[in-house]
């Protein structure tokens, strides 16, 4: 019984052929303060293979290598955004969980104003009736 | 009028239901292709991905003719699937470099023993460093580089047969 447990978990456990993983996958920086700055970003990049899933919380190993990515380049002086910039441009807005206002974009901003607007138009009606 | 406006919250219960029926009937997996077609490859420098090899880099990409880089790894099943088309490309004249993600040299050795080597170089990017560089967002992909180390034109997922023409033609339209 313990032995078919121990052999089942030996075969669910995905990392028996994988590759050691990069340095910085899941190593904080020495520095709190970059580590800060690296986890907060880690947090708004989507992971490509899990797409739901931020980097920071998945669990995929191209996710633990553009962790390790993002904490080298934070490590090596590069500011959150100018890393978020270089993801962007190699993988578009959709790799960053923060969508900038664009053509594409505007209606998550303006529709809550519109649709206030349009309850408030609605509403007035009544309002004044009562009166 | 009094009428009609009585059927509009129905009408927009409707509406509602048919979004979301066409919402979670909707793959959520998105395909992301790299952004970096038409522009300049990225400088980089890999190692052999076997030992004693030559490894890859981005100056040998640039060198006149197209050539097409493929991005794969021994531990990918769909990498294996594509293997014989790879093997019809190099019969076919073309030049196919590669770049091995997150890989073993003695493993990526017994991954071309057993399903053939189409590449003239091989380069090893054990965390995905070039990968990322280059936009691509998973295993097989396959870029399109032209004689002057630009990006032509990317193929996302195994070449299946099918596509084989279409890649000729690609890079007969890279020269």
């Amino acid at each position: 019984m313990k032995a078919a447990f121990f052999l089942l978990l030996a075969l669910a456990s995905p990392t028996l052929a994988d590759m050691p993983k990069a340095a910085l996958a899941d190593t904080q920086l020495a520095d709190p303060k970059l580590e800060a700055e690296a986890s907060a970003l880690m947090h708004r990049l989507r992971c490509l293979v899990c797409q739901g899933q931020s980097i920071a919380d998945s669990d995929a190993d191209m996710a633990g290598d553009m962790r390790a990515l993002v904490r080298e380049k934070i490590q090596a002086g590069e500011t959150p955004d100018e890393v978020r910039a270089w993801l962007i441009q190699r993988y578009g807005n959709w790799v960053s969980f923060d969508p900038p206002l664009d053509r594409s974009t505007w209606p998550l901003w303006a529709a809550p104003a519109l649709l206030l607007l349009a309850g408030i138009w609605l509403a007035r009606g009544r309002f004044r009736r009562r009166r | 009028m009094k009428r009609a406006i009585i059927w509009a919250p129905l009408l927009v219960f409707a509406i509602f239901v048919a979004m979301f029926a066409f919402g979670l009937n909707r793959s959520p997996e998105q395909v992301i292709s790299s952004r970096l077609v038409g522009q300049k490859l990225p400088d980089f420098a890999l190692p052999g991905a076997l030992p004693g090899q030559p490894g890859l880099a981005s100056a040998d990409l640039a060198k006149g003719k197209p050539r097409l880089l493929n991005i794969f790894a021994s531990w990918c099943v769909p990498c294996v699937a594509e293997a014989p088309q790879l093997m019809a490309l190099k019969q076919a004249g073309v030049q196919i470099d590669a770049i091995a993600i997150r890989d073993r040299p003695e493993d990526v050795a017994n991954f071309l023993k057993r399903w053939g080597n189409p590449y003239a170089r091989i380069g090893g990017d054990k965390q995905s460093r070039v990968q990322i560089a280059l936009g691509s967002s998973g295993v097989p992909e396959s870029f399109i580089i032209d004689g002057r180390g630009v990006i032509r034109h990317q193929h996302i997922g195994d070449i299946r047969p099918e596509d084989v023409p279409a890649i000729i033609a690609a890079l007969e339209a890279a020269r």
